[in-house]
């Protein structure tokens, strides 16, 4: 289930040595065409069809097309992305369109402070993670 | 230093206290929790050969988190894991892993994962009494697209981006020069430039995931990728620890998901949170019906929940007798959900079985859309995949590790530090700690700092090592960018870079892999079915095949880690093959089947089977380990 580009869309991340969905693909299929400037997929049968690189695309540039050995062509489904939530546009293959949202971080990007308000470490002999200060483990 | 080329590598070396091999769930988990215990003077260092914000098994996201206890006991988490996996679990490690869990869900929590509450506790936090919505005994639902950025983040801040190297593949442990038996580091290049990377290190944590595949996939073509566990997991923690001496345990089990045909779907919120019924294609309980063939397997099949890969054989039965397709009753249960439901909540209820599958296999939703199907209005088709190698989910194969120590366990189960392998300062966590599955995403995590910390005091109390390599890093580095070198000397005397007989393509190597896999090893195309004979077939192919991977080629940094991959794949297989003709009975039906021993043995083979692999002769040995049960088990009412 390949991704694919558009061409008129993808800017190659203007010029960076590494574009967006270069750096995000888990699998690292994402390649940038130096001489056009444009991103594609080096081995679109190793896509996990993740859609990390189209969530990730500053110009909504990518998009997945179903692995079409066996998925019937016309269908899309298409992610829109924000910092707390992300919207689903699902197109059948008969025309019809669905649209779902849903929150996906309660929390502002970038706010996390890993050890605030937590207790210091402790005793490193002891079974307690750090988080468990003071706390009783069962045992068996 | 001179730059690297493609064909002269720069060596990078670069020393560290603690080197996490990972960047998934267990390796956000380690960093989190090493980071809190060291002071200045340790270093801890962590090799992704990806991006951390997608990486590993959750880069995608997840519908939900599959152990949450709450009011469970760690107790009955031990028994359920015990019986999915039918009775050869580690109890130590997975009451460990029950009695931390919930305290990692909750950090999740506070990081800012939406987790789903009951209507009478909606905004309040799980640790201030906030009730969850199960979709099963253990299972809380997530709104989890962005559950893997938002442990990663906290992760990358506990240890600092300089402390971080991404895209940067780790392809073997290094053994310590003057001391057998224990790690120095660890090796790999770079994806991105001409460089390998040489880490010097006390204690190493190899969480780098399962191993997919290694079979042939039912996919085709395009489809070959849309697995069911991530694509990118190649086996590497299982063939970089044996190579390094390290025990192996239960690499004999495996899992085949039953999921939603072609997309692999997840089916668990569809039955349990939706109380879907899925059966044969003449509308009968597929499970219920053939219950008198899942006795042979007693006590497993009176378990409280059958388990996983019982209620896969009872649908191969089906199949085999021509009673397809398996399908999964998606319109009654909507139907029966809508009843009692306003115009409003019914669109919810539609949103939310959407949203199972746009969390964490959109693919799924890709393959509904492309064939116009509507779950309230059709039914879909369900199929047990190609085997996948994995630990922490309903699998239990990996590494054979020392456990906690405040257990009342074996004194051979509890030898070293929490976590450590057989090979001193080589440690595991989540998908790489055998005989204890159903960890998932939130139990990876917490093993990952379970391991941390084991990690940190071994490195206290080693203070005084300072690790040295046995192997000859040149050397090394030579074998790491060999298929560059098979490239370089070789494309131009064929008219075709991709068709000469001097090499071998990776991914045709992958291609020859899985179709030896398939056919020798119990794969889709014999119905899960082997015997010893074709075994030992299969072993002489693979034999022949792991000499050909030295001829892999790579005509560019991309390809050099499908070749280092798939290298890693055959000595996963390796070792998955050996284990299966080594156990003599057939324990996990619907899994696989030993046709010349298709009967569950309690008598023989109620035991470990673990494995090592000689670093220096590559001689294996295998062995039986007592099993015993620390919590009493329970079977329709029975002590067992």
């Amino acid at each position: 289930m390949p991704t694919f580009v558009h061409t008129e869309k993808c800017d190659g991340c203007k010029g960076g040595q590494v574009t967006a969905c270069m750096y995000i693909c888990p699998h690292d299929l994402m390649k940038l065409d130096v001489a056009r400037m444009k991103a594609y997929n080096q081995e679109p049968d190793q896509c996990w069809e993740c859609q990390c690189c189209v969530k990730a695309c500053p110009q909504q540039a990518i998009e997945v097309r179903s692995f079409q050995d066996w998925v019937p062509m016309g269908g899309a489904v298409i992610p829109m992305r924000t910092d707390n939530s992300i919207m689903w546009t699902i197109k059948f293959r008969d025309g019809e369109v669905k649209r779902f949202k849903f929150p996906n971080r309660t929390t502002p990007v970038g706010s996390i402070d890993p050890y605030a308000d937590k207790p210091p470490a402790g005793d490193l002999d002891s079974p307690l993670l750090f988080t468990e200060a003071n706390q009783r483990l069962p045992v068996i | 230093m001179t730059q690297g080329t493609f064909g002269n590598p720069e060596i990078v070396e670069y020393k560290t206290d603690i080197l996490i091999v990972g960047g998934g769930m267990a390796a956000c988990g380690a960093a989190y929790e090493a980071k809190r215990w060291v002071g200045p003077d340790v270093k801890v260092t962590l090799v992704d050969k990806a991006a951390m914000d997608r990486s590993g098994a959750v880069a995608q996201g997840l519908s939900a988190i599959n152990t949450y206890l709450g009011e469970n006991s760690p107790e009955d988490y031990v028994r359920m894991v015990s019986a999915d996996l039918m009775g050869i679990t580690r109890d130590d490690l997975v009451f460990d892993v029950g009695r931390h869990v919930d305290g990692t869900v909750h950090l999740f929590e506070e990081w800012g994962l939406p987790i789903w509450k009951t209507k009478e506790t909606e905004g309040v936090a799980l640790k201030d009494g906030g009730k969850p919505i199960r979709s099963g005994r253990w299972q809380i639902m997530i709104n989890g697209e962005s559950y893997k950025t938002i442990v990663a983040e906290a992760a990358k801040k506990a240890l600092g981006m300089e402390n971080i190297f991404e895209r940067v593949f780790i392809v073997k442990l290094l053994l310590d020069a003057k001391e057998p038996n224990r790690i120095a580091g660890a090796v790999g290049f770079s994806v991105r430039e001409n460089k390998i990377y040489v880490f010097r290190a006390s204690a190493v944590l190899i969480v780098a995931g399962g191993a997919v595949n290694v079979f042939r996939p039912r996919s085709t073509g395009e489809g070959m990728g849309r697995t069911w566990y991530p694509v990118w997991n190649a086996g590497s923690t299982y063939a970089m620890a044996a190579e390094a001496g390290a025990e192996m345990t239960m690499m004999e089990n495996r899992f085949v998901p039953a999921r939603f045909k072609d997309g692999y779907g997840p089916v668990g919120a569809w039955f349990l949170l939706f109380k879907s019924k899925a059966t044969n294609g003449f509308g009968e309980d597929y499970v219920k019906k053939n219950a008198h063939m899942l006795a042979d397997f007693a006590p497993y099949d009176k378990a409280a929940v059958v388990p996983t890969c019982l209620r896969n054989h009872a649908m191969l039965h089906e199949m085999k007798e021509g009673r397809g397709p398996i399908l999964m009753d998606t319109p009654t249960a909507m139907k029966a959900l809508a009843a009692n439901m306003t115009p409003k909540e019914v669109k919810h209820l539609e949103a939310e079985a959407w949203e199972d599958f746009l969390d964490m296999c959109i693919g799924q939703a890709g393959v509904w859309a492309g064939m116009n199907i509507r779950p309230e209005e059709t039914a879909s088709e369900l199929m047990p995949t190609e085997p996948y190698l994995l630990g922490s989910h309903s699998g239990c194969c990996g590494i054979w590790v020392s456990g906690p120590e405040d257990l009342n366990s074996p004194a051979e189960w509890k030898w070293g530090y929490n976590r450590m392998t057989t090979v001193k300062g080589l440690f595991t966590a989540g998908d790489g700690v055998g005989a204890s599955g159903h960890k998932f995403s939130s139990g990876s995590h917490t093993e990952g700092r379970i391991a941390a910390k084991a990690m940190v005091k071994f490195v206290r109390d080693n203070k005084s090592h300072a690790p040295a390599f046995k192997a000859d890093i040149k050397a090394i580095a030579e074998e790491i960018y060999l298929p560059v070198r098979n490239y370089i000397e070789h494309k131009d005397k064929t008219t075709h870079e991709d068709i000469n007989p001097h090499y071998i393509l990776p991914r045709i190597l992958q291609m020859r892999l899985q179709k030896l896999m398939d056919e020798y090893v119990a794969g889709v195309s014999t119905y899960y079915q082997t015997n010893g004979k074709l075994l030992n077939m299969g072993l002489q192919y693979l034999t022949m095949l792991k000499e050909d991977s030295l001829k892999m080629r790579a005509k560019d940094l991309h390809e050099l880690l499908r070749a280092w991959e798939n290298y890693h794949r055959i000595i996963a297989a390796e070792a998955h093959l050996r284990h299966i003709l080594f156990r003599e009975e057939t324990r996990y039906p619907g899994f696989f089947y030993r046709a010349d021993f298709p009967k569950l043995d309690e008598a023989n083979w109620k035991c470990f089977v673990n494995s090592r692999m000689d670093p220096d002769t590559k001689q294996w040995t295998m062995m039986k380990k007592k099993h015993v049960d620390l919590v009493p088990k329970i079977y329709g009412g029975a002590k067992h």
